[in-house]
């Protein structure tokens, strides 16, 4: 595909400007032209987070997602306030962990990925967006999973680099997910 | 060259202390708090100064000081922030000093909101202080140009002895995008033989001043101030057309908006509309000579900006009464979407 649109939205602290920030950072090492937009405001603990991601082919004129290729919904405001933004087919990621409505939309496809109970068995929620983002690269094919363990490797240096392996196996997860 | 994925804001740091700046004052303020933060913990580790003012005209004021000493040095705020600097920057360009000032714009009046706003147009171009004096405007609407225009910033600002403004808003500050820190050219640069830095008895002392008590002085200082400006003027206008040829309209847009105007545009050609884009680059000096590129064909201008209207200002006295000039704004911090441009590029075609 020429050109990958998406938003990510959660409630702060569940990792969704990380997950944009993997995918734009995984992209640019593919060559590819990538934008990374966040909003920001007088948000509040526990308020909503999200950001916008464009990977393309092409260089890229506003970095602003209006018609969403993918949505990825970590919580159920998320949901509520983004499905509207997806294109006619376009992928919707529900974490199903958080949210137990199905969407209005029926024009689109949508994916359960239930993250935080994944990531639980895993190690602890925080890796929730990462096994999330293994179902995300694994549906759109926007980046390799190889790519992605290179900018985990660059992500986590020093200290930090223990929670490398933990990260891939949840990506790994979240990759093998929906096949089934 | 690799690319790095930055942060508008560092990238803004970034740049600057690579194209050789060592000091740098601020107050912190919303959405450009990553400058600050990032020069906090870059210069001091090439042997620079970061100094968080007890306010922005302390600030301004010992970006005064530096720059009287001959040292590149940067300040940066936000929209009510630089309004609080612009008594320093009109002494600035009163003693012809060089700095480089980041205004990452928020929504106004007073303290306004934080979201990305353009309606520092005015304060940017106009200026909040007294007297006939200039600022150098860029407007990066990238974040290569970001860093291009903020290590050009300097050179340029050392080469006229004036302050330069870099002017961006909260989407350009916040957003991350792959940038290249290739070797700049740099320009051919005058000793800066007029900085107070100590005459060790070797020389006459240079003085900083602003003060022109006898009238002939004051006025020969302005006159040759404006000589200066006329060069700015002759050699320094930046900008970029985009498919002016065969355009029906033409939209005018800068920095944030020109790139969603530029979404909408290449969507109405992909309907067989033809819309072409001026994009300024400079907004001081700004781009008037863009606009003899525009031919008769043309049904209209429309300037696209988040304010209710102050570039079309030097829209109006670019297009001298050829076109029609509409105007699409949006003065409350959000940023408006390609489709609700096009929808009002159609309508004015439609006429």
């Amino acid at each position: 595909m020429a050109e990958q649109r998406f938003i990510i939205s959660g409630f702060g602290g569940q990792g969704v400007m990380l997950m944009g920030m993997i995918l734009a950072y995984a992209g640019m090492l593919e060559g590819k032209e990538v934008t990374w937009l966040p909003s920001y405001g007088p948000e509040m603990r526990g308020g909503t987070a999200n950001c916008h991601v464009i990977v393309s082919d092409k260089p890229i004129s506003s970095p602003i997602v209006t018609k969403a290729t993918t949505v990825v919904a970590m919580n159920l405001p998320s949901l509520s306030k983004f499905q509207g933004f997806l294109e006619e087919d376009g992928k919707l990621f529900i974490n199903n962990s958080l949210i137990d409505v199905k969407p209005e939309r029926k024009d689109i496809k949508d994916y359960y990925v239930s993250a935080n109970d994944i990531a639980m068995g895993l190690y602890n929620s925080k890796i929730a967006n990462m096994v999330m983002l293994g179902a995300i690269i694994k549906e759109t094919g926007v980046v390799s999973h190889n790519t992605v363990e290179k900018v985990l490797e660059k992500i986590f240096h020093g200290d930090k680099a223990k929670l490398i392996p933990v990260n891939i196996e949840a990506l790994k997860k979240g990759e093998t997910l929906l096949l089934n | 060259m690799t690319k790095i994925l930055m942060k508008g804001n560092e990238a803004f740091g970034a740049a600057a202390i690579k194209a050789g700046c060592r000091y740098f004052f601020g107050y912190p303020i919303t959405p450009q708090n990553e400058i600050p933060e990032y020069m906090s913990r870059e210069l001091p580790k090439v042997g620079g100064c970061f100094l968080q003012a007890e306010s922005e005209i302390a600030a301004i004021n010992m970006v005064y000081g530096a720059a009287g000493a001959g040292a590149r040095v940067m300040t940066s705020s936000s929209s009510p922030g630089i309004a609080l600097k612009q008594e320093g920057i009109s002494y600035i360009a009163a003693c012809e000093l060089p700095c480089v000032i980041v205004n990452v714009s928020r929504g106004g009046p007073g303290l306004g909101g934080i979201q990305p706003s353009q309606s520092d147009y005015f304060q940017n171009t106009r200026g909040g202080g007294n007297g006939d004096y200039r600022t150098i405007v860029y407007a990066p609407a990238n974040l290569q140009e970001v860093v291009d225009m903020t290590g050009d910033a300097f050179d340029v600002a050392d080469q006229y002895r004036i302050p330069v403004i870099i002017s961006a808003d909260g989407m350009i500050g916040q957003m991350m995008e792959p940038v290249e820190f290739s070797e700049r050219k740099g320009r051919p640069l005058s000793p800066k033989n007029w900085a107070v830095t100590g005459t060790e008895e070797k020389r006459a002392p240079n003085s900083i001043n602003s003060l022109y008590i006898v009238h002939e002085e004051l006025e020969k200082h302005n006159w040759r101030l404006d000589s200066k400006h006329k060069a700015i003027e002759k050699n320094e206008v930046q900008y970029e057309t985009y498919q002016l040829q065969d355009a029906e309209l033409v939209v005018v847009a800068y920095g944030t908006t020109s790139r969603v105007v530029r979404s909408a545009v290449m969507d109405l050609r992909k309907e067989g509309i033809n819309i072409g884009l001026i994009r300024p680059k400079t907004l001081w000096p700004f781009p008037y000579k863009a606009f003899d590129e525009i031919s008769e064909k043309v049904k209209g201008i429309l300037t696209v900006e988040m304010s209710t209207g102050q570039m079309i200002d030097d829209v109006r006295i670019a297009n001298n009464g050829r076109f029609p000039i509409h105007f699409m704004g949006s003065p409350g911090g959000s940023i408006p979407a390609a489709e609700v441009i096009s929808e009002r590029i159609k309508s004015i075609i439609r006429e």
